[in-house]
C-alpha cells in the first residue's frame, strides 16, 4: 500500500493535494452558522447531478413526449418520483443556501482584498446556476415552464435592434417549441459541468487566500505556531478533522430539512413546484398570472417597477442586469477599513437589514399580480436596492474623504430618488394615492439621508479589531 | 441573533402568497380528505370509471396501479371497471375521441390524472356539487365554481335538480352585486344530500390519490428517514463535540 502511494506520489502529488487542502489547510477556529453553507452548496450541486444524471435515463427532450415522461418517472421508473423530487427541491434548496452563502459575505466582508476573485468568481457561479435552473426550468414542458420561458426569452426583445433576431436565435424558432426545448436540454446537461469547474476555482482562489472569518482579521497575519506545525497561524486549525466532523453535523441537519421537504410537502406550497405546471405546455392557452419560480422573483419585480420610456421597456431590462452586475463591483464600493459588520458601524448594520428586507419584499412583489399600489411599492424597493450599493462607500467610509468616484455616485443616488419622487408626482397620470406618494417620498428620501448624508456629517468609527480571533 | 435567521428562514420559505385555484372569489367547502381510507377510494375509483372516464381520460394511471394500490383485485378490474378490450397494464383512456369531445361540448374534456393536484382537493369537491339548471347555457347547466364551464351535470340523476340562491348585497359605492350563495333542490335525486356529499367525497379522495400514487410511499418513506436522520444527527453532534473538545 505504501509503494502504491509511493508510486502515485512520484507521478501526481495526490498526498500534497490532499495536505494542502484538507489535513493542512488551517482554517479559522471560529467559524459560525453561516460558515455552513459553503460545504453544503457543494453537497446540493452533487445531489443535483446525481439526481440529474438519473432523470435524463428516462426524460426525453420532445414537446410531444416531455410532460408524459415526467409523469412516467412519477409513476413507472422505479424510485422515480424520489429522484424527480430530489431533483426539484434540489434546485431550489441550492437557491436558499447559496443566498445564505452571499448573506455570509455580505455580513463578514469576506469579498475584501485580498478575496475580490473568489467573491467574482462566486458571483460568476451564481449566474451559471441562473441559467441552469432557468433552462431546466423549460423540461417539464408544464404551463408554467413554457409561459415562463417565454417571457424570460421575451426580455431580449426589448433590446434595440439586436433584440428580435437574439431572441430567436436563442429560441431557435419564432416561439418556444420542440426546437427550443431540445436545445434546453443540451445546456441544461452541460452548464452544471461548467459551474464544477467554476467551484473548482473559487476553493483554488479560497485556498489561495485563506478563509475569512466572522472578525474579518487575517489569522496568517496574527501569531504564529499551533500544536501541529509552527509555521501554521495559532488561531487556524486544520479543516480535516475539525470541519470535516462539524460540516458533516451541518449536512446532517441540513438533510434533514431537505428531506422533510422532499417527503412530506415536494410541491412547497406552490413554491419548489408551481401549480400551473401540473398541466401540459399549450402554446394557445396563456395562463391568466405568469410568476417565475420563487428565487428569479426579486429580479423579475425589478424588471417590472421600471416603467417604459421613451417607447421602449428595455429600461427594465436593463435596471435588473444592472442589479446583478452591482454584486460583482461590491468590493471596491467597501471603504471601511474593517471587514466585519462586527466592528463596522450601526449605519452599516442598518443598511444590510434593510437590503435583506428589500430582497424580500421584492421577491413576494414578484409573485403579485401587478397593481398601481404594488408597482410603486415596487418602485420604491428597487430603489432602496440600488442606494444600497450606490451608497455602501458613504456608509463604509467611517470618516475618511470620499474619493472621486464615492462622490459621483452619491451625486447619481440623489438623482435617482429625485427622479423617482418627480416620477410619482408629476409624471405618472392615474398613479397611486396621495398617502402612498407621500409615505414612499418621506421614506426614500430618509433612506438617501441615513445610508448616504447622516454617515459623512456625523461620522462612525470603526471599532479596534482585536489582536487574537474571538471565540 | 438566533431570532433573526429563524425570521430569515421563515421568510424564505413562508408561504407569501399561494396562488388561487379559479381566480375567483368564491367560499369553497372544506373537507377532510382520507387517502388513506381504501373504501372510499374503492368508491371513489368506481365512481370515477362509471361517469368520468366516458368523456374524460387518466392518460398517466395504469388499471393495475389502481388495483394493486386500493386493493381491488385484478380479476374484478378487468370484469366490473375496464368496458372494452384494454388490459389491465394500460392506461386508463377514454373512448371519447378528442374531435367528438370537441364537436360536443366546444372543447376536448381535458385529461384527468392530475386534476388532483392542478386544483385543490376544496375546489374539486365544491366544483362536484356546484351545477345547477342554467337554460342560457348549450348544455342547459352552469356551475358556481366555474362559471359557463363546458360540462354537464353528469351525476344529476344522482344528486337530483339544484337551482341557485342568489343574494344582493350592495357595497359602499353604491353598486348592487348578486352572488350565488347557496343552492335549492328543485327535483330529488337518488341520493340524499349526505349521501351524495360522502359520494363526491369519495371521487375527490381518488382524483387526489391518482394525482400522485406514490403519495403514500413518500409519506412513509419520509417518516423512517426523519427517524433515521434525527438519531444520525445526534451521533454527528456527539462525534463533533468529541473532536472540538480541544479547541479553544
Amino acid at each position: 500500500m505504501k509503494a502504491l502511494m509511493q508510486w502515485v506520489d512520484a507521478r501526481f502529488p495526490v498526498g500534497n493535494v490532499v495536505r494542502e487542502h484538507i489535513t493542512e489547510y488551517y482554517a479559522p477556529k471560529n467559524f459560525n452558522f453561516w460558515y455552513f453553507f459553503g460545504s453544503l452548496a457543494t453537497l446540493v450541486l452533487m445531489l443535483q447531478i446525481v439526481t440529474g444524471i438519473l432523470l435524463a435515463m428516462n426524460y426525453k427532450p420532445d414537446a410531444e413526449l416531455a410532460f408524459a415522461s415526467v409523469e412516467y418517472i412519477m409513476r413507472d421508473v422505479w424510485g422515480g418520483w424520489f429522484v424527480r423530487y430530489m431533483h426539484s427541491t434540489g434546485a431550489s434548496m441550492f437557491f436558499v443556501v447559496i443566498y445564505l452563502h452571499m448573506f455570509r459575505a455580505l455580513l463578514y466582508g469576506s469579498y475584501r482584498n485580498p478575496r475580490e476573485l473568489i467573491w467574482i468568481i462566486g458571483m460568476v457561479i451564481y449566474m451559471a446556476m441562473m441559467v441552469t435552473a432557468f433552462l431546466g426550468y423549460l423540461l417539464p414542458w408544464g404551463q408554467m415552464s413554457y409561459w415562463g420561458a417565454q417571457v424570460i426569452v421575451n426580455l431580449f426583445e426589448t433590446l434595440p435592434i439586436i433584440g428580435g433576431p437574439l431572441s430567436e436565435w436563442i429560441r431557435g424558432d419564432y416561439v418556444i417549441s420542440d426546437i427550443t426545448l431540445n436545445r434546453f436540454y443540451a445546456l441544461h446537461y452541460l452548464v452544471p459541468f461548467i459551474l464544477a469547474g467554476l467551484v473548482f476555482l473559487h476553493l483554488v482562489a479560497l485556498h489561495k487566500a485563506g478563509s475569512n472569518n466572522p472578525d474579518g482579521i487575517e489569522i496568517k497575519k496574527g501569531p504564529k505556531g499551533n500544536r501541529w506545525s509552527e509555521s501554521a497561524p495559532k488561531d487556524g486549525i486544520p479543516f480535516h478533522p475539525y470541519y470535516t466532523v462539524k460540516d458533516l453535523l451541518g449536512a446532517v441537519v441540513f438533510m434533514a430539512i431537505f428531506l422533510a421537504i422532499v417527503f412530506f410537502m415536494p410541491e412547497m406550497f406552490g413554491f419548489f413546484i408551481e401549480k400551473p405546471n401540473f398541466e401540459p405546455a399549450n402554446p394557445l392557452k396563456t395562463p391568466e398570472h405568469i410568476a417565475p419560480v420563487w428565487y428569479f422573483t426579486p429580479y423579475y419585480a425589478i424588471l417590472r417597477a421600471i416603467p417604459s420610456f421613451a417607447g421602449t421597456q428595455v429600461w427594465g431590462v436593463l435596471a435588473m442586469f444592472i442589479s446583478i452586475a452591482l454584486f460583482f463591483v461590491l468590493p471596491w464600493l467597501d471603504r471601511s477599513p474593517v471587514r466585519s459588520v462586527r466592528y463596522k458601524g450601526p449605519t452599516t448594520r442598518l443598511a444590510l437589514g434593510l437590503f435583506v428586507v428589500t430582497f424580500l419584499v421584492l421577491g413576494w412583489l414578484g409573485i403579485q399580480a401587478p397593481t398601481t399600489n404594488l408597482t410603486i411599492m415596487s418602485q420604491f424597493f428597487t430603489l432602496l436596492y440600488m442606494l444600497f450599493f450606490l451608497l455602501f462607500p458613504c456608509f463604509s467610509s467611517a470618516g475618511q474623504p470620499l474619493p472621486l468616484f464615492a462622490k459621483g455616485l452619491l451625486a447619481i443616488s440623489v438623482l435617482s430618488v429625485l427622479a423617482t419622487i418627480v416620477y410619482w408626482w408629476f409624471l405618472w397620470s392615474g398613479g397611486p394615492s396621495f398617502t402612498h406618494k407621500i409615505s414612499y417620498t418621506v421614506l426614500s428620501v430618509l433612506v438617501l439621508f441615513m445610508l448616504g448624508i447622516k454617515p459623512l456629517i456625523m461620522p462612525e468609527p470603526a471599532k479596534p479589531l482585536p489582536e487574537r480571533l474571538t471565540q | 441573533m438566533k431570532y433573526r435567521l429563524l425570521l430569515l428562514i421563515i421568510g424564505f420559505l413562508a408561504p407569501a402568497s399561494v396562488p388561487a385555484a379559479g381566480g375567483y372569489d368564491i367560499r369553497l367547502d372544506h373537507y377532510d380528505y382520507g387517502i388513506k381510507d381504501r373504501i372510499s377510494l374503492q368508491n371513489g375509483a368506481r365512481l370515477f370509471v362509471n361517469y368520468c372516464l366516458s368523456c374524460h381520460s387518466a392518460h398517466f394511471m395504469r388499471y393495475n396501479r389502481m388495483a394493486e394500490d386500493l386493493g381491488i383485485p385484478e380479476q374484478v378490474v378487468r370484469e366490473n371497471m375496464i368496458f372494452d378490450d384494454r388490459k389491465i397494464a394500460d392506461p386508463m383512456t377514454t373512448t371519447l375521441a378528442k374531435e367528438d369531445g370537441e364537436a360536443w361540448f366546444g372543447i376536448a374534456p381535458p385529461d384527468l390524472t392530475l386534476i388532483g393536484k392542478l386544483r385543490d382537493p376544496d375546489w374539486l369537491y365544491t366544483f362536484l356539487r356546484s351545477f345547477y339548471k342554467d337554460d342560457s347555457t348549450v348544455s342547459g347547466w352552469n356551475n358556481s365554481v366555474f362559471p359557463n364551464v363546458a360540462m354537464p351535470h353528469v351525476m344529476w340523476t344522482k344528486q337530483g335538480i339544484q337551482k341557485p340562491v342568489y343574494t344582493t348585497s350592495v357595497d359602499d359605492a353604491g353598486y348592487e352585486t348578486r352572488k350565488i350563495t347557496g343552492f335549492e333542490l328543485v327535483r330529488e335525486g337518488t341520493l340524499t344530500q349526505e349521501e351524495f356529499d360522502h359520494a363526491m367525497e369519495d371521487l375527490t379522495n381518488f382524483l387526489y390519490y391518482m394525482a400522485e400514487p406514490s403519495r403514500a410511499d413518500r409519506i412513509r418513506w419520509g417518516v423512517w428517514t426523519m427517524f433515521f436522520l434525527l438519531i444520525f444527527a445526534v451521533l454527528t453532534w456527539f462525534l463533533k463535540r468529541e473532536y472540538w473538545r480541544d479547541v479553544h
